[in-house]
């Protein structure tokens, strides 16, 4: 490996809490070795819980549930807002209810080899496990499923496998599990167990004695920088995609929790494993402020293709059969269109880098529904994809019944997060991180319609379970507003502020993030090279050290000031971006979502490297110098480490 | 395209508020009604103004964040959310009014920033499933027919945007309210609390300060996601039920 001065290389981790024997068992066994905590002292302890998606609004409910006190947050104005809700597709579950050959088994398999042999095959395995739990629970809730006539549930298929595990709620799925959980999570705030703070960001994370005991939020209409205590902290707060500026994020995601946690001692594992999404609507112009997700379940009917010539700018419909390649259909005839999405995303990537792009500047390629309309009537697609084909003509002015839709790329998931063992647990004890904002379970690239079935697992099922080992510690000391910890740290955000407003400088903060996203995804979007990061992270410095010094944050704290909560954000997204890059730049291999040009097979697939990248890379935060790199050795046990292969 | 635009000002909840005209140019038929207000607030920002404040998250018409009042109507003219708006929806030269979502239950917080807490609220007496999790049968105990579960979804997909409120002359949350005593009232699993529930939901409600409902239909007009006013029906039905009963 090639040293790149810029990391340093520290001492090995490993996973202190991952049970072995046999993989089926281990999940029984981390529960019944786990300490309890007996109801009546439940009571005593208390749960700080950031963010209000499927992660956080499940774990706050089923801990307000069991009896702790917990303590809520959210930046918008409801925990039903959260970009959980925005999920179109579906999630998975290993209930065989289409008797297709599916198991708990598979599905571990398929997410094993989805991620590319980089995510822990016992944490996958529980994934897949608890899978068949969450699909009760949502049912229970009142979850509006798709049903079949027969009023048994409905089920389809998505990318990257061949059984239809996959339950929806039309294109809404991810808006009705996370109303299930913020119902669930409102009926335990009516019941006292659970308080909300909405309009709260947390800021800073505080740690006491080396354990995590608090946070710092600012009251987002007030300005009031406020301490809240805990004996335990989850943070729920999700995924880092905005560094790119353009995603298919909802505008208010962001790092700052998960950052300022790492700031304070957490390792953030695997930075560089991003998702691209190929199922996106192009971009339009460079007033583009986010981009939008197309359900990856239009791929199950669509067919996706371009021309074959290139600077061909014919109306799609008078372009002949000859005359189109269906390059997924042609290059992977086993998934054909079904291709895991970091397959899918290259692919389009590729054509449009041959000129045989579509649209607007050529970045773009057909998703056409000719032949499904033709083969199952257009009602039948109506009522499949409806909403979907709604959406896309509102957004683009054009109508998908008569021309193909234009799809292309954009940043969706990231698979990086705090690092945390298999009670979910960071390094540092006490703060617990659950969902998108670990980096557990996806390895280097996630399939569709699991990201859900991770943060309900997570909240309803695994952390309940192992955080009490943790609370069975307590009761812990009493700390308040005057211990020197929780002093710095609120001391730390108010000059943060004070800076930030005191700049006036002459660049707004969106002008700042969109160059950043720039850099991001020119130089660490979908393919990476050793120059082109070593060039960014140059680059990404330059911009900081300008945004330090030139940024202009107007109005001041004591009021609602959406520009100084995007600007606090961005000053941590310029952190992240650099440890993304150096993360890409020093894991010379590609796989899954990070595919680095210098590593890839004859025919272009990525070219994984075992021998030398078999492991997680966590990071621990530099503190003024530089980042220190430290390795959780991988092995597998049950599935073969093998050239992923979908021809 | 070129547009005027008259958005209403207000510090905080203790101002007073007021129009204010900006011009905006260069917008593209492309962009949504959200990413022009960007577009405006840069020019604010860097000018040395305070920028327009207003709710918005997902800009994809799911969360239900966004959601301002323009040209009188609420999420404007094209019956969708206020992000899934496009500027291809008005003409060069138009002037467009922009206000908050206004009823007495909605404070403004600041520009075109309400606080909508209230539907927590209405949520938190009784808008859910009491399911213990970890407790559940097997998903396919209990079938579920395939029209009760679609209408069931129709009444679920409300974005708890707030615009049934802005829309109605009484302030009226009801469709709201409905909606979610719709969905949940179809299902076997929703049976046991059916009659607490709404009940419940509509004593929140009430005490909230959301005015009575009487049929005027506005909401239904400007709801993006469609929730029908039949939705109503079904909750005055079963609130009628359940108060005779009264053993809810």
């Amino acid at each position: 490996m090639t040293d790149y001065d810029l990391y340093v290389e520290g001492e090995q981790i490993a996973d202190m809490t991952a049970p072995s024997g046999p993989i089926s068992e281990r999940w029984d066994f981390r529960k019944f070795n786990a300490r309890l905590v007996n109801p009546a002292n439940r009571r005593k302890l208390s749960v700080i819980v950031v963010g209000t998606g499927l992660a956080g609004a499940s774990a706050a409910a089923t801990l307000g549930e069991a009896g702790y006190n917990v303590k809520s947050f959210c930046y918008q104005d409801s925990p039903r807002r959260a970009h959980s809700i925005a999920a179109q597709g579906g999630i998975n579950a290993a209930k065989n209810y289409r008797n297709d050959g599916d198991s708990i088994y598979r599905l571990f398999y398929d997410t094993v080899k989805g991620g590319d042999f980089r995510s822990r095959e016992s944490n996958v395995y529980r994934l897949a496990q608890v899978s068949v739990e969450i699909i009760d629970q949502c049912v229970a809730q009142g979850v509006p499923f798709a049903r079949e006539y027969g009023g048994l549930l409905d089920n389809r298929s998505f990318g990257g496998v061949q059984v239809s595990r996959t339950f929806y709620a039309r294109g809404q799925t991810g808006q009705q599990l996370l109303i299930g959980a913020y119902q669930a999570l409102e009926r335990q705030i009516a019941a006292g167990t659970v308080e909300m703070n909405t309009r709260h960001e947390m800021l800073e994370l505080i740690v006491v004695d080396g354990k995590a005991r608090g946070i710092i939020v600012r009251d987002m209409t007030t300005g009031e920088i406020e301490t809240h205590f805990a004996d335990a902290v989850v943070l729920a707060s999700g995924g880092y995609g905005n560094v790119f500026f353009l995603s298919t994020n909802a505008m208010g995601c962001n790092v700052t929790a998960t950052w300022r946690a790492h700031r304070k001692g957490a390792l953030f594992a695997n930075p560089c494993y991003t998702q691209i999404h190929p199922t996106c609507i192009p971009v339009s112009g460079h007033h583009q402020s986010k981009l939008t997700l197309m359900s990856e379940s239009l791929r199950n009917d669509g067919r996706i293709w371009v021309p074959t010539k290139g600077g061909d700018e014919r109306n799609p419909r008078d372009i002949p059969e000859d005359e189109r390649d269906y390059y997924l259909e042609r290059q992977y005839p086993a998934f054909g269109n079904l291709v895991p999405r970091d397959i899918a995303s290259r692919a389009a990537k590729y054509v449009c880098d041959e000129g045989r792009g579509v649209g607007p500047g050529g970045l773009g390629v057909y998703l056409d529904f000719a032949d499904a309309i033709k083969r199952l009537g257009r009602e039948t697609v109506e009522a499949k994809y409806g909403n979907l084909f709604d959406m896309y003509q509102q957004i683009t002015g054009e109508n998908p019944y008569e021309v193909p839709m234009r799809i292309y790329p954009a940043v969706h998931y990231t698979m990086g997060g705090l690092w945390v063992d298999y009670d979910l647990q960071s390094s540092i004890p006490g703060l617990f991180v659950t969902g998108e904002a670990n980096f557990s379970d996806h390895g280097a690239n996630r399939l569709g319609a699991s990201a859900l079935m991770q943060g309900l697992a997570d909240g309803y099922f695994v952390l309940p379970a192992t955080i009490n080992d943790y609370l069975a510690n307590g009761p812990f000391d009493d700390i308040d507003e005057s211990h020197p910890a929780a002093q710095e740290a609120a001391e730390s955000v108010r000059s943060r502020i004070d800076t930030l407003l005191s700049i006036n400088g002459e660049r707004t903060v969106d002008s700042f993030h969109r160059d950043l996203g720039n850099i991001m995804w020119e130089y660490c979007g979908m393919e990476r090279t050793e120059g082109g990061l070593l060039k960014a992270i140059e680059l990404i410095r330059e911009l900081k050290e300008e945004f330090w010094s030139n940024v202009k944050v107007t109005g001041q704290n004591e009021e609602l000031n959406q520009t100084l909560e995007r600007a606090g954000r961005v000053a941590d997204f310029f952190e992240l971006g650099e440890l993304m890059c150096i993360d890409a730049l020093h894991r010379a291999e590609s796989c899954g979502g990070h595919f680095r040009a210098e590593s890839q097979t004859e025919d272009g697939e990525a070219l994984r490297d075992d021998d030398n990248f078999a492991y997680v890379g966590a990071w621990e935060y530099g503190d003024g110098g530089k980042p220190v790199l430290r390795k959780e050795d991988l092995h597998y046990e049950y599935v073969e480490m093998k050239q992923r292969s979908y021809k | 395209m070129k547009i005027t635009l008259r958005v209403w000002r207000q510090q905080n909840a203790d101002d007073k508020g007021t129009m204010v005209t900006y011009h905006v140019d260069d917008v593209s038929p492309d962009m949504s009604f959200l990413e022009m207000l960007d577009v405006l607030n840069e020019q604010l920002t860097l000018a040395g103004d305070d920028p327009i404040a207003f709710d918005h998250d997902c800009r994809e018409g799911i969360c239900g964040m966004c959601g301002v009042v323009i040209n009188g109507i609420a999420h404007g003219p094209e019956n969708t959310t206020t992000c899934q708006l496009h500027m291809r929806s008005f003409n060069d030269g138009d002037v467009i009014d922009v206000e908050p979502w206004r009823a007495q239950p909605f404070t403004v917080v600041k520009d075109l920033v309400v606080d909508r807490s209230a539907f927590d609220r209405i949520i938190q007496a009784g808008g859910y499933i009491s399911a213990p999790t970890g407790a559940a049968p097997d998903a396919h105990a209990v079938p579920v027919p395939k029209k009760s579960a679609d209408h069931a979804f129709d009444a679920a997909t409300c974005i708890g945007c707030g615009a049934c409120v802005a829309a109605c002359p009484n302030g009226s949350a009801m469709l709201f309210t409905a909606a979610k005593v719709t969905h949940l009232g179809l299902l076997p699993q929703g049976q046991p609390e059916r009659d607490s529930r709404v009940v419940g939901m509509v004593a929140q409600h009430d005490a909230e300060g959301f005015g009575g409902c009487t049929q005027i239909g506005e909401c239904t007009a400007v709801c993006p996601k469609g929730i029908d006013i039949s939705d109503i029906s079904r909750l005055n039905r079963d609130l009628l039920g359940a108060l005779a009963k009264g053993d809810h």
